[in-house]
């Protein structure tokens, strides 16, 4: 990601196969990560709770878009 | 019924699902072992208590190999309407109620109409393999995003109490597919016996771990409701109680046959031949190289993928778990089964014969080289000694 983004700005990770957003505000209780559980939390070999097939080393972090959050 | 879609071109894509109509039958498949006795009283002849397994392991394998293969795709320009059509959903839905009606009425028959043994024992292997295809719909459903197509799954794998496939199976499998760690991919030289000891006992313990650590995480202890494998217990256990309520001892040994029918004769068996042999190498980070179209077997037997909601189009599956059956894709220059999976279970029930059909084929995928497949450590010098292809390259 760019280094000139602010370190305030909120980001999503997203699963490159699936399509799967992870964004930290609304966490994945399913999974046990409450809202608010940060990317860093998460354990490295947690896989897409969609389709498994990815691993968290493999999401892809992009900033939180305004359409996601409406 | 077609679909229009706009290309990257800008050209329209106008797509006819020829296939489409043909899905239906999979309202009719699970109700197979009802026919089944139904024409077993009229004509008073036993024999018809088999006739599921006939259509199964005879006229399934026959079909497929008089028509012709089917490798054609949905384009992709649209492939997300076809996805997002209700249709192929609704059939999948409309199987599970006819899953628990096969169960019910079998028990019905076998507990009141005083069945010779032999058809008792074929009626029990009939329902089997029908509820080894209710797992395949819980396989088609527990893939899905959707919440009610995944408490579906759970209820359809209850019937034949394999509740713990839909945790397993996702998590486990696909994550460790093609590689030693999984149970469930077979390897060279293991027959289907010696896979299905640790397949079965593997996905319970698997999944049992794996739940415990999602519930771990939610600050829960396994034994809660919320426990994903505990919940299609609580439908498997009192239906099977109360049909031994209802029609005595009986049951158990039908129970059990059917249970077992379906956990071993189809879905041990699906998995068994579905990545035999296949192995995903590690890179240099120490990390399994991702799944890949060649680490599944494929077959684009045109019966048998009616029947199985494509699942032979394996490869597909593996890369997109989450498509849906109607959109799967077939590719050319993937590992190819000769058959489609009914013929390839029952090869594979006879060891010597699976290791003439697919050892060959195993080697020709890693070009020779041993070292790049998934081999059962203990059979690994009987098969280097069998094709020592490696060595008279190298020297």
């Amino acid at each position: 990601m760019s280094d000139t983004m602010s370190a305030s700005a909120s980001y999503q990770y997203r699963c490159p196969g699936c399509g799967y957003i992870y964004v930290p505000q609304r966490g994945e209780p399913h999974e046990g990560f409450a809202p608010g559980t940060p990317w860093s939390a998460i354990p490295d070999d947690w896989a897409c709770p969609d389709c498994v097939v990815r691993e968290k080393v493999d999401f892809v972090a992009e900033p939180v878009s305004s359409i996601a959050n409406t | 019924m077609s679909i229009q879609a706009l290309s990257s071109d800008g050209s329209v894509v106008i797509y006819t699902d020829r296939r489409r109509w043909l899905w239906a039958l999979s309202l009719v498949w699970p109700v197979m072992p009802v026919a089944a006795c139904l024409l077993a009283s009229s004509s008073d002849n036993a024999l018809w208590y088999w006739g599921t397994l006939v259509v199964w392991y005879v006229i399934v394998p026959v079909v497929d190999h008089v028509l012709p293969p089917d490798a054609s795709n949905p384009p992709p320009e649209v492939v997300m309407q076809l996805d997002d059509d209700r249709y192929y959903r609704y059939l999948t839905f409309m199987t599970v109620p006819i899953h628990y009606f096969t169960l019910l009425f079998s028990a019905y028959v076998v507990g009141t109409q005083n069945l010779p043994w032999h058809a008792i024992v074929g009626l029990a292997l009939s329902v089997g393999v029908v509820n080894g295809l209710a797992i395949n719909t819980g396989h088609e459903l527990g893939h899905k995003k959707p919440k009610v197509e995944r408490w579906l799954a759970k209820i359809v794998l209850a019937v034949v109490g394999y509740g713990h496939f839909f945790i397993e199976h996702n998590r486990g499998h696909h994550k460790d597919v093609a590689t030693p760690e999984d149970p469930a991919s077979a390897k060279m030289g293991q027959t289907i016996y010696g896979f299905a000891r640790s397949e079965i006992p593997g996905a319970w313990r698997r999944a049992w771990a794996s739940e415990k650590t999602r519930l771990a995480r939610c600050n829960q202890g396994p034994w809660t409701l919320d426990n994903e494998i505990l919940q299609p217990l609580l439908i498997t256990v009192p239906l099977y109680v109360a049909l031994i309520a209802a029609f005595g001892w009986i049951m158990l040994p039908f129970l059990f046959l059917q249970a077992f029918w379906g956990w071993f004769g189809i879905l041990s068996s699906a998995n068994y031949i579905e990545h035999y042999g296949l192995l995903r190498q590690k890179l240099p980070s120490d990390r399994y190289e991702p799944c890949q179209p060649y680490h599944s077997w494929n077959s684009n037997h045109v019966m048998s993928n009616v029947i199985l909601f494509n699942l032979q189009r394996h490869s597909d599956h593996h890369a997109n778990p989450t498509r849906r059956y109607q959109s799967l894709r077939s590719f050319e220059k993937l590992p190819e089964l000769p058959s489609g999976y009914p013929l390839m279970f029952a090869i594979a029930l006879i060891p010597p014969l699976w290791f003439a059909v697919m050892d060959p084929k195993v080697i020709a995928w890693a070009k020779g080289d041993l070292s790049k497949l998934n081999v059962l450590p203990s059979m690994r010098e009987t098969l280097n000694q069998r094709y020592p292809q490696v060595e008279s390259n190298l020297t």
